[in-house]
């Protein structure tokens, strides 16, 4: 309910989205900024993005970064809608623990363990040397949980009768599934799949354990590109950045609008 | 032959017995009706019938073959649910095609039966909406012609007026009664108002604790319920503790207690010194100043101890002795008199010997 | 019910098998790494030798005992402790307010303002943390006018990056959707009735929050809290890109331990350490959260 709200609160609500939108603003404006450095506006100028169309290190990261994003959401799409219906339906101990736990620990134990395990299986067998396979074989491991969350969210959302409701109406228990189950649950299907494409492409931490010297992200040679030096070219690959994953919640919204929610 | 016979019936949940040893028969083109409370096994009777869950023993008949294994898709019986289950992302005719196009009809069969069932509940101009921009009751009538549409052996109907408000309630139970006099199918219709039991059904079954309390045409169940439960469930009722003091034929003297000797209708295998209790609906009590007394009649005389006033009707409660009270129930009849007794009033309450029954159990 | 079964197998198999693969046995790895000795060149040695044809183990504490025995290490796990408990009060702190706001204002505003406590959130992590880079960096406007005050107070002009100041607002602006989310939920849940009704018992505004608002939200701050707190005590990135020599925490450490000095047993320990305390974290978050249950 509404009720009339004091000026301070209004007043702590709107500073604390200046909090959340100025950094952001901050980077898109410098990277039309006519100056190396993030400083003071100087003029305008698409320079930045010029050169980044021309810096070839930053395009093969890009090209790494949507190969590992398709690929890895592919999979993680597949298991974690399975684990998600399973999780819904049946009373299990293991699976729950393996989907929830790697959402819920912090990314760097992942990327530790990940990174000593495929060490020791190359040692052993000479496959999965550190790579663009094994960052994604990394994704898929933690955007299954992810899937999982907004597919269970879904099943739950479903009516129970539905499904029953095909089978009295002459369906067999596959035909039900096909035809009413997934149906009724692709909305969150899809969601699924963009915020796993959305974390994977954005992935910082595993990818930065498990690549190794073998391959390039874009958030690695974002963070390449901070530690050696700051320029206002990092300026505009975060714009790009920041547009694509806006085109993303966008088709999200539209597809599932309580997805969005639902997955945090 | 009955259409549908359930035999010796029992279903368990883990220690829980939600159906216990339950039989009793439906004729074709019968209008049947469980009621009983919450908890009570008819919705468990209704899912085995439909096939979504299998008895522990016992069988189930329909046209005398054992189905009760036969999975749902393959059993001639539909379920209209209590949610009605719409597909929400199939449109009007798509919901009603399904069963059609399950059973491999050819599109242009689909087409016209379809047709016809949305002509028969009259929503030829809604085909091509979504259930969710439809009325609740638009929606109960789109359950129903999908559920009818392949005419099955069998309509199971779950509940399904309990989403309406009171008034759409009324309308629907007219068009029930009416669609299953027009179709001729068997429904099988589950409900824990008595109300709706009563006004839809050609048979009433009262479910308690997992078996049928009693099994009968609704006039008898209202007026001679079987034992305490029924005559509790199914409206109001006093029910008076007492004593069978003689049986003489068709009537038996009965001591009430603390009030004195009335005369009933004797009950099979009712002797002499049975303790039981007197049903008696307070329609079915007079109630005045003063009343003639007549042989066939119980007579009182008692207090008023509490008026209730309902509007159509008032429930005057009567002492008629140290802690008896008596419920009797007068229609408001007469224009610009609310009450016709106060509080403290003496008055004077009978009922004739066969209005009321003498329960055992 | 074999059909049943089969469904079961189908659905629960595929991803039961990869993250046994890619999640359980790597991390079974790393905790049975805190009991080996590191590889000559980095790494682990091996597990076991054959001696005069017997097999004889190489595993050892001696990992365990340098943690106990380095006061360093104990201090860093304390330091990073503080900084993700700072984190989260600074967290509920900015968020209360906020969610509170939200969860009061007319439905038709609320999945809007809601979205835009969200939409940062998915911004990719180190662009986040990159903008302060540029705003808290020496030549900013913002560094500037602190500076300007701070020099008009009479002190020495201060540096903002590479600071623990600078760490701790990255934490904070990095998580603090993490606790908006859970607090909202929680207060949007509130009976507005209850606050008329004490109101009109004669409490007053502050005496309303602290009675009643606040106790009844407390299921959400824990969530949030959780939310917050444990990805923040497992945090590398930030101090290594906002902070300087000073403010090192045990992420970091991990991170340089097996990515820099391929000190692989010592980095598991420290792993281990780690994920102790995040259960420990959660394990009380869960207990808090079914006596409010309970309590609901």
């Amino acid at each position: 309910m509404a009720k009339k709200k004091s000026a301070w609160l209004k007043a702590s609500a709107v500073l604390t989205y200046l909090f959340l939108y100025l950094p952001l603003f901050i980077v898109v404006l410098y990277s039309f900024n006519d100056s190396k450095l993030n400083a003071e506006w100087v003029g305008f100028t698409l320079d930045w993005y010029t050169k980044l169309f021309h810096n070839q290190k930053m395009l093969t990261a890009a090209g790494h970064s949507l190969i590992i994003g398709v690929v890895a959401s592919f999979f993680a799409t597949v298991f974690g809608t399975l684990a998600g219906i399973a999780l819904h339906k049946y009373k299990l101990r293991l699976l729950p623990f393996l989907v929830l736990t790697p959402i819920a620990i912090p990314e760097l134990l992942m990327g530790v363990s990940l990174v000593i395990f495929f060490v020791i299986v190359n040692q052993l067998i000479g496959i999965l040397e550190l790579g663009l396979v094994t960052i994604i074989l990394s994704h898929i491991a933690f955007c299954i949980g992810f899937v999982a969350i907004v597919v269970r969210a879904r099943m739950q959302g479903m009516d129970e009768s539905l499904v029953e409701a095909a089978r009295d109406l002459g369906a067999s228990p596959f035909q039900a599934f096909r035809l009413v189950t997934l149906p009724v649950i692709m909305p969150g299907i899809i969601a699924g799949a963009l915020m796993a494409f959305t974390l994977s492409i954005d992935d910082f931490v595993i990818t930065f354990f498990t690549a190794g010297a073998g391959a390039s992200t874009l958030p690695l040679e974002i963070y390449s590109m901070i530690k050696i030096a700051v320029t206002p070219e990092v300026n505009a690959v975060s714009s790009l950045l920041m547009l694509l994953t806006l085109a993303l919640i966008v088709i999200a919204s539209k597809v599932s609008p309580s997805a969005l929610r639902g997955g945090n | 032959m009955a259409l549908l016979e359930i035999n010796n019936v029992v279903k368990r949940f883990g220690d829980f017995t939600a159906v216990n040893n339950v039989s009793l028969s439906v004729e074709a083109g019968e209008f049947f009706t469980l009621l009983g409370p919450s908890g009570c096994g008819k919705t468990t009777l209704l899912r085995m019938l439909a096939g979504f869950e299998q008895p522990d023993s016992g069988a189930i008949l329909l046209d005398g073959k054992d189905v009760s294994q036969v999975p749902p898709e393959k059993r001639p019986v539909h379920t209209v649910f209590q949610s009605y289950a719409l597909f929400p992302h199939m449109t009007v005719r798509q919901n009603i095609a399904f069963p059609l196009k399950m059973a491999g009809w050819d599109a242009k069969k689909i087409e016209t039966q379809v047709d016809e069932l949305l002509e028969d509940v009259r929503l030829t101009q809604f085909g091509q909406r979504f259930p969710h921009e439809l009325s609740g009751g638009q929606r109960q009538r789109v359950a129903i012609a999908r559920a009818l549409v392949d005419r099955p052996r069998v309509l199971l109907l779950d509940e399904p007026l309990s989403a309406l408000d009171a008034k759409l309630r009324e309308q629907m139970q007219i068009e029930l009664i009416n669609l299953q006099k027009e179709v001729g199918i068997t429904f099988v219709y589950v409900t824990h108002d008595q109300g709706e039991a009563l006004a839809l059904s050609h048979r009433i079954a009262v479910m308690s604790h997992g078996q049928v309390e009693q099994l009968d045409i609704p006039e008898r169940i209202y007026s001679h319920p079987k034992n305490r439960f029924v005559a509790d469930f199914i409206g109001q009722c006093n029910v008076l503790e007492g004593t069978v003091k003689a049986v003489d034929g068709a009537t038996m003297t009965v001591d009430l207690k603390g009030c004195g000797t009335v005369k009933c209708q004797s009950v099979p295998n009712a002797k002499p010194g049975q303790a039981g209790w007197l049903a008696l609906r307070p329609e079915k009590i007079k109630l005045d100043k003063e009343l003639g007394r007549h042989d066939d009649e119980a007579h009182f005389k008692g207090r008023v101890h509490d008026c209730l006033y309902l509007g159509d009707v008032t429930i005057y409660m009567v002492e008629v002795a140290e802690g008896v009270i008596i419920e009797a129930m007068l229609p408001n009849n007469i224009p610009g008199v609310a009450k016709f007794f106060d509080d403290n009033d003496v008055v004077e309450v009978a009922w004739r010997f066969d209005a009321g029954s003498f329960l055992t159990e | 019910m074999l059909r049943n079964r089969l469904g079961k197998w189908l659905l629960s198999w595929p991803p039961l098998v990869y993250l046994t693969l890619f999640f359980l046995i790597p991390t079974t790895i790393m905790f049975v790494a805190a009991f080996r000795n590191p590889g000559d060149y980095g790494g682990l040695a091996p597990m076991y030798n054959i001696e005069d044809g017997k097999l004889v183990w190489d595993l050892t504490l001696d990992n365990f005992s340098r943690l106990v025995e380095e006061p360093l290490y104990f201090e860093l796990f304390l330091k990073s402790i503080g900084y993700a408990g700072l984190t989260t009060l600074l967290c509920v702190l900015l968020a209360y307010p906020l969610a509170w706001l939200i969860a009061t204002t007319h439905k038709k505003w609320r999945d809007l303002l809601l979205l835009m406590v969200i939409l940062p959130f998915w911004s990719n992590f180190l662009i986040r943390i990159y903008a302060w880079m540029i705003i808290l960096g020496p030549q900013s406007a913002f560094t500037k006018a602190v500076n300007w005050v701070v020099t008009g107070l009479g002190f020495e002009p201060i540096q903002l990056l590479f600071t623990p100041i600078a760490v701790m607002i990255g934490m904070v602006y990095v998580h603090l959707p993490f606790m908006v989310l859970p607090l909202y939920a929680n207060l949007e849940k509130h009976d507005m009735a209850l606050l008329d009704a004490a109101q009109d018992l004669g409490a007053s505004a502050w005496q309303r929050f602290w009675k009643i608002t606040w106790p009844l939200s407390l299921p959400g701050v824990f969530a949030g809290s959780a939310l917050v707190f444990i990805p923040a005590l497992g945090m590398f990135a930030i101090p290594d890109i906002l902070g300087g020599t000073d403010s090192i925490l045990i992420g970091n450490l991990i991170k340089q331990q097996i990515l820099d000095t391929r000190d692989w047993p010592f980095g598991s320990v420290l792993s281990i350490v780690l994920t102790g305390g995040v259960l420990l974290i959660a394990g009380l978050g869960a207990l808090v959260a079914r006596k409010g249950a309970k309590r609901g």
